[in-house]
């Protein structure tokens, strides 16, 4: 019904578009500058008329009618099995297969009357839908009809309309917050507190746990391991890698920027600039790629030349090259920073006989430290939420080490293992992962929302 | 500083050529020096990183653009795919064609015997050797019964040998006359020269190097712990080599931990397992037309230098390769099939458009919703929205959602698209979705700063001549607007094209081998394909990885020059 | 030390004593300019400046706006160092030594040379750091207590003190226009300059606070050479004893601040005071 029904939808707005024209042109009778609103206005306004029933019927119908076929198949078996979700949710996908054809292996009896129902109850509803939709449509433009008049204002409800459509897309960016708060929220209380979960950990351990295994016992002949989701060792992990990569990044980054804002020709900066932005530009599963193949061996023959015991998977193999990710983005921040600091703080500087690098390190850097913390801030917050390059370079065990040259894992990396790949959504272990996907947007959005604060007050100090 | 009690004073005028401020201002200016070099070199730093980024890449990718093939004469035999004769399609596409080439191969290198020599020699090619004739049997059934030369695909190993990343050859010519002992199965040579003198030196060489390795192994892991098990089996190798070197034995044997010696002569290749000054035993790899003497020049040594135990191409498929490329047989081709297929489980036949196209479709979810509802939005918030609390509380929440990580998204993905609207997992529309739920705060930051960047004096003429603000907004400011959005959302797209964390969440992350057909089609992109594969073990596929990322970058390169472009073509300076 | 072993040459001396080193009033002159041009890209901003002017008094730069005269008072310190297509041609000297010496360092001169802006541009830092800026860098305290010395000294000369003397560790962003003005000159006055330039030191202060920055200058005229550039011919005739008129990138006359006022030679400079131009 979704192409017909579309079809449909987009012939009749057609038709009230241009119906609206003519009849606002037929009202006018000749004298189209009596119109309080031009033609085009009438007819977007006839047109919406019709666009509008007929979507929310639709898509209203659509899942009323989807909901009505499930309980009609549904109904041929017992209430028991309605009330288990795990056993209605097979039915279903069966019941859904065979009305497509794809269903291998014998149907019984049951399902397939369920399947019989379910296929007539889509079909009438489905045209139930299409027919009232087009009934509405219809109706809307019999009733714009009489609206339109000479003074009619349908520019006035045009803009009107338009103003909510602008209203509601700005919307969205409030509903991805909330659906994102929704989603990891929803199922991290479930991971704590849904009494039909066996093995979920308390908050205090796993706020304070020092161990990380949600692997373990997934199968009766690995009974011995006890399962354990503590928390730590995968902050500690995520933390290592950030450290070192804010080691890298922070200097280089600072130092980049101090260069490009202060000392670089413009040649230099047409040069230095697109370098910085190629690199940033690099997806990190680029960097991930050359982090696990190129640095990782490299790092681990090199501290083997040492006769140092290198994890192959270190942690400073991931830091590094995440250290030279995050190096666009300090340089780009803090040079936006340097830069807006006014003229007259070096001309003051440089009138008293102080070199450029005084005026940077006594004058610049201080004026212009809020904007580099933040940038310091957002940088921290972009390497604990990166993933592809940890993914592939860094560990899978829960080592709780400092130790830069052991593997460890990181709290993306987690989230990643668990969700990759099949997973039931009513065991701890699948919960687990947005547990830590609840504090990984947390600690994130905290650090973000500090950082943008800091910035816009340092931004009003110069404006 | 309140207690002072003299009058304090003023510093007495700077003298600068006191002797103390000359050093003075010299330490000044080195310090000043330093400085500006450091924040060079933290740039050149960078700028080297990205060159080498680069160029590893390339270095590593750019083999996998070439293929080696066998072009070999086919006999397109009827008894073997279409042995009823009727030339239906549905028959001939489902025949055995790896039979032919098989065949096609034992006649291009005759002599070899043995079932698992057989297999080996088989295993040079790649299981969709045939798919090439397969193809033109379809497009041409008439050339059944004829012989036809074709291209053979290699198998990826074939290909790495060929490409010279698995061993080094040497081929010395011999100063003596050899005699063989046999054509084929076990042969000694002898000769007149001392051909392997330099080799049994090499030898006995290693062994001493051998043993003084193991030794310094066994005292690491005997200061770890005497009692492991790893002592004991390294005290047993020492003695046993320790042993052999004592005995001043004529002959070596070479086992496939050292580099393998073979012997060519008279047509054919015999791998040796003991040589002595001048004479050698070995099997035949290839048998010899001949046991004539071979006279100095006619006869050579091979070293293959890399052992066979540390290389995925034997002895025996080395030989065979090297045998065909001397025949001229092998063709280095570039690499359609790359470009021509989805995934698959042998690196040969791996190709990218399956996650090209799946990567294609959900940019194109992805630009139908984030562009509309990016620019509506940012119409609103620039130019509509009340100054309250509420429009406030979005400006701060796009600023951060911004800064969320992708894999939240894929969290918001996963939850609500797959689990509460039941939408398909590793569909392009689901990823496409995602995606434009985190580029959207990037258009929308865009898209309102390119229109702040349309002078107000737009508007007010607008809204002088009597056009409502709609009208002001929709007919003058943002057509003016538009190159600032445009290349806003170009860039946006490229970061969602290189998006890898948030697909893996709802299930791009798998093995698909069709290409998509349409957006609820399972499919995979680029860059999770990227992920895959440089997943794998086969080495075949680190090639194929650096690959498409070249593939991944080109494309990137080209959206970024597009909006380079059109910045450059349509910025307006007010 | 090359640049003073080069500069005490004999060629070096003999040319020093050519461009007579007394201006025309008889004082002994501090700054002497000869045949300076001022090149923006292509725009010559400065025409042949030639000027004498005394130590010990205020000298005042008047003239309409873009004539010329706050890129004179730049060269003197080689502020327009700082932009990249600004060229400098002809001879500036400060106690006979040429500053445009390309061994002379702009560092040292700066030192000696201190300099006062339009707008009040204290560092983000406490006042005490900001005045302590100089001193610190050019190594003038041997410690703390001479440190705290040439603070208070300053702060007092500037006539500050009083009014910041128990908050020396606010930063100086939080005082008045007035007095972050002030902050700004006993900064200056901090490393005890020889020559002080003043960039239109008022122009962004309210009555009361130029007042006060007036009297300042009227004080500081006995230990220094100011030299300061203004857009108000009352504060010209208020605070200096000389005056120069600039118009079009010419320095048009300079004399005694009364007979510029009173009995100018020159039609434009006439003109010009009576408010015909401007």
């Amino acid at each position: 019904m979704v192409y017909p029904f579309f079809a449909a939808l987009t012939l009749l707005t057609g038709i009230a578009y241009a119906v609206g024209q003519r009849r606002a042109v037929s009202v006018a009778d000749g004298r189209l500058a009596d119109l309080h609103s031009l033609p085009i206005y009438h007819a977007l306004f006839t047109a919406i008329g019709v666009f509008v029933p007929m979507l929310a019927i639709f898509v209203i119908g659509t899942p009323l009618v989807s909901w009505m076929a499930h309980s009609a198949a549904l109904a041929q078996f017992d209430p028991s099995v309605q009330a288990d979700p795990l056993r209605s949710g097979v039915i279903l996908r069966d019941v859904a297969s065979i009305s497509r054809g794809q269903f291998a292996g014998n149907a019984s009896p049951e399902l397939a009357q369920a399947a019989k129902d379910y296929a007539a109850t889509l079909a009438t509803g489905g045209w139930a839908v299409f027919l009232l939709a087009i009934a509405a449509g219809v109706a809307a433009l019999a009733a714009s009809f009489g609206v339109i008049k000479v003074p009619f204002r349908a520019r006035k409800h045009v803009e009107r309309f338009a103003l909510i459509v602008l209203g509601a897309c700005a919307v969205v960016a409030i509903l991805t917050t909330v659906g994102i708060v929704f989603s990891v929220a929803f199922e991290t209380y479930r991971f704590f507190f849904d009494p039909s979960l066996s093995g979920k950990p308390t908050i205090g351990s796993f706020l304070f746990g020092l161990e990380w295994n949600p692997q373990a016992a997934m199968r009766a002949d690995q009974g011995t391991i006890s399962t354990a989701y503590g928390f730590v060792p995968l902050l500690v992990g995520s933390l290592l890698i950030t450290f070192i990569a804010i080691c890298v990044a922070g200097p280089l980054g600072l130092f980049s920027a101090i260069y490009l804002a202060e000392y670089a020709t413009p040649r230099v900066r047409s040069i230095a600039k697109p370098i910085l932005e190629i690199l940033a530009g690099i997806p990190t599963v680029v960097l991930g790629f050359f982090a696990a193949l190129t640095v990782a061996p490299l790092i681990r023959g090199l501290g083997e030349a040492y006769g140092l015991n290198v994890a192959s998977e270190s942690a400073l193999a991931a830091g590094l090259v995440m250290g030279m990710m995050i190096i666009p983005f300090i340089s780009s921040l803090s040079d936006d920073v340097i830069n807006a600091v006014p003229q007259s703080m070096r001309d003051g500087s440089y009138a008293l006989g102080a070199t450029k690098s005084e005026t940077i390190r006594q004058v610049l850097l201080p004026a212009a430290l809020p904007g580099i913390v933040s940038a310091f801030m957002l940088a921290i917050s972009r390497a604990i939420g990166e993933t592809m390059i940890v993914v592939m370079a860094a560990g899978l065990a829960a080592n709780l080490t400092l130790n830069p040259l052991d593997a460890v894992t990181t709290i993306t990396v987690q989230i990643k293992t668990i969700l990759v790949g099949d997973q039931e959504f009513d065991s701890a272990k699948t919960l687990a992962a947005f547990a830590l996907g609840f504090v990984l947007f947390f600690v994130t959005l905290m650090l973000n929302y500090i950082a943008l604060r800091i910035v816009r007050k340092y931004r009003e100090q110069y404006d | 500083m309140t207690d002072i009690t003299a009058t304090p004073m003023l510093p007495k005028r700077v003298r600068f050529d006191s002797e103390e401020m000359v050093a003075r201002v010299k330490r000044r200016y080195r310090s000043e020096r330093l400085f500006k070099s450091l924040g060079g070199a933290a740039l050149l730093l960078t700028a080297v990183f990205v060159v080498t980024v680069l160029l590893d890449i390339i270095y590593k990718g750019l083999p996998a653009f070439t293929q080696h093939h066998l072009v070999l004469d086919v006999p397109v035999r009827a008894d073997v795919i279409d042995p009823k004769g009727t030339k239906n399609p549905e028959d001939l596409r489902s025949a055995d064609y790896f039979a032919l080439m098989r065949d096609a191969l034992a006649t291009a290198v005759p002599g070899i015997e043995g079932r698992v020599e057989k297999k080996r020699l088989n295993g040079i090619l790649s299981s969709g050797a045939g798919n090439e004739l397969r193809d033109r049997v379809l497009a041409d059934p008439s050339i059944i019964g004829t012989t036809v030369k074709v291209p053979l695909l290699l198998s990826d190993d074939s290909d790495i040998y060929l490409k010279g990343k698995q061993t080094r050859v040497t081929e010395i010519p011999a100063r003596g006359t050899a005699v063989p002992s046999a054509t084929k199965g076990e042969i000694t040579i002898t000769s007149s020269g001392t051909e392997f003198a330099d080799d049994v030196a090499v030898l006995k060489k290693a062994i001493v190097n051998r043993i003084a390795e193991l030794k310094s192994r066994l005292t690491i892991v005997e200061t770890r712990d005497p009692q492991a098990a790893e002592a004991t089996s390294l005290k047993d190798e020492i003695a046993a080599l320790e042993a052999h070197s004592s005995q001043p034995a004529s002959a070596e044997t070479l086992d496939s931990k050292m580099p393998s010696l073979l012997v060519a002569i008279n047509g054919g290749l015999v791998k040796l397992s003991s040589i002595s000054d001048s004479s050698a035993t070995g099997t035949a790899l290839l048998p010899l037309q001949s046991t004539n003497e071979a006279a100095p020049g006619k006869w050579s040594v091979v070293t293959y230098d890399k052992p066979e135990s540390n290389r995925k191409t034997g002895d025996l498929e080395a030989a065979v390769l090297e045998k065909l490329r001397a025949d001229g047989k092998v063709e280095n081709k570039f690499n359609t099939i790359f470009f021509t297929h989805g995934d698959s489980r042998d690196a040969e036949l791996a190709g990218i458009l399956g996650s090209l196209v799946g990567s294609v479709l959900m940019l194109i979810v992805t630009i139908a919703l984030a562009l509309p509802f990016g620019v509506l939005a940012a119409v609103y918030l620039e130019e509509f929205a009340p100054k309250n609390k509420f429009t406030n509380l979005i400006e701060i929440n796009i600023n951060n959602l911004a800064a969320v990580p992708s894999i939240v998204f894929g969290l918001l993905g996963l939850a609500v698209f797959l689990n509460f609207f039941g939408l398909p997992r590793s569909a392009p529309l689901v990823g496409g979705l995602v995606l434009a739920l985190l580029v959207l705060p990037t258009i929308i930051i865009a898209a309102r700063a390119s229109m702040r960047a349309v002078p107000p004096s737009i508007k007010e003429a607008a809204l002088g001549v009597g056009a409502s603000h709609q009208q002001a907004i929709f007919h003058h400011v943002l057509p003016l607007a538009t190159p600032g959005i445009m290349t806003g959302t170009i860039i946006g797209m490229a970061h969602a094209l290189g998006e890898t964390a948030p697909l893996l969440m709802i299930g791009m992350l798998a093995f698909i081998v069709d290409v998509p057909q349409g957006f609820t089609d399972p499919a995979t992109a680029l860059p999770a394909q990227i992920y895959i594969w440089s997943d794998l073990p086969e080495q075949a596929f680190e090639a194929k990885t650096a690959a498409a990322i070249m593939v991944l970058l080109g494309v990137l390169l080209l959206m970024n020059g597009l909006a380079i472009w059109l910045r450059s073509k349509f910025e307006r300076r007010w | 030390m090359e640049t003073l072993k080069v500069d005490m040459t004999a060629a070096k001396r003999l040319e020093a004593e050519r461009i007579a080193p007394v201006t025309s009033a008889g004082l002994p002159a501090k700054v002497v300019a000869r045949d300076v041009n001022v090149y923006y890209g292509e725009k010559h901003a400065l025409k042949s400046v030639n000027v004498d002017i005394p130590d010990r008094g205020v000298t005042a730069f008047i003239g309409p706006s873009g004539c010329g005269k706050s890129t004179f008072l730049r060269c003197i310190n080689r502020m327009n160092d700082t932009i990249s297509i600004c060229r400098v041609t002809g001879k500036i000297t400060i106690d006979n030594q040429d500053i445009y010496d390309p061994s002379l360092d702009v560092v040292q001169l700066r030192a000696r040379v201190g300099m006062v802006f339009q707008k009040p541009n204290p560092f983000p830092k406490s006042i005490f750091d900001n005045v302590a800026y100089g001193p610190r860098i050019h190594g003038l305290a041997k410690s703390r207590t001479d440190l705290e010395e040439i603070v208070t000294a300053s702060l007092e000369k500037a006539g500050l003190w009083n009014e910041v003397k128990d908050r020396l560790n606010d930063s100086g962003t939080g005082l008045s226009g007035g007095q972050q003005q002030r902050l700004c000159i006993a900064r200056a006055i901090a490393v005890n300059p020889d020559v002080i330039l003043m960039d239109e030191p008022c122009s962004a202060l309210d009555p009361i606070a130029t007042a006060k920055v007036e009297t300042l200058i009227d004080e500081l005229r006995g230990n220094y050479c100011i030299i300061i550039v203004t857009h108000s011919m009352q504060q010209a005739a208020r605070v200096s004893q000389r005056t120069a008129f600039f118009h079009l990138g010419t320095l048009v006359e300079e004399g005694p601040t009364e007979k510029i006022f009173s009995a100018p030679s020159d039609p434009r400079t006439q003109d010009y005071i009576t408010g015909r131009t401007g």
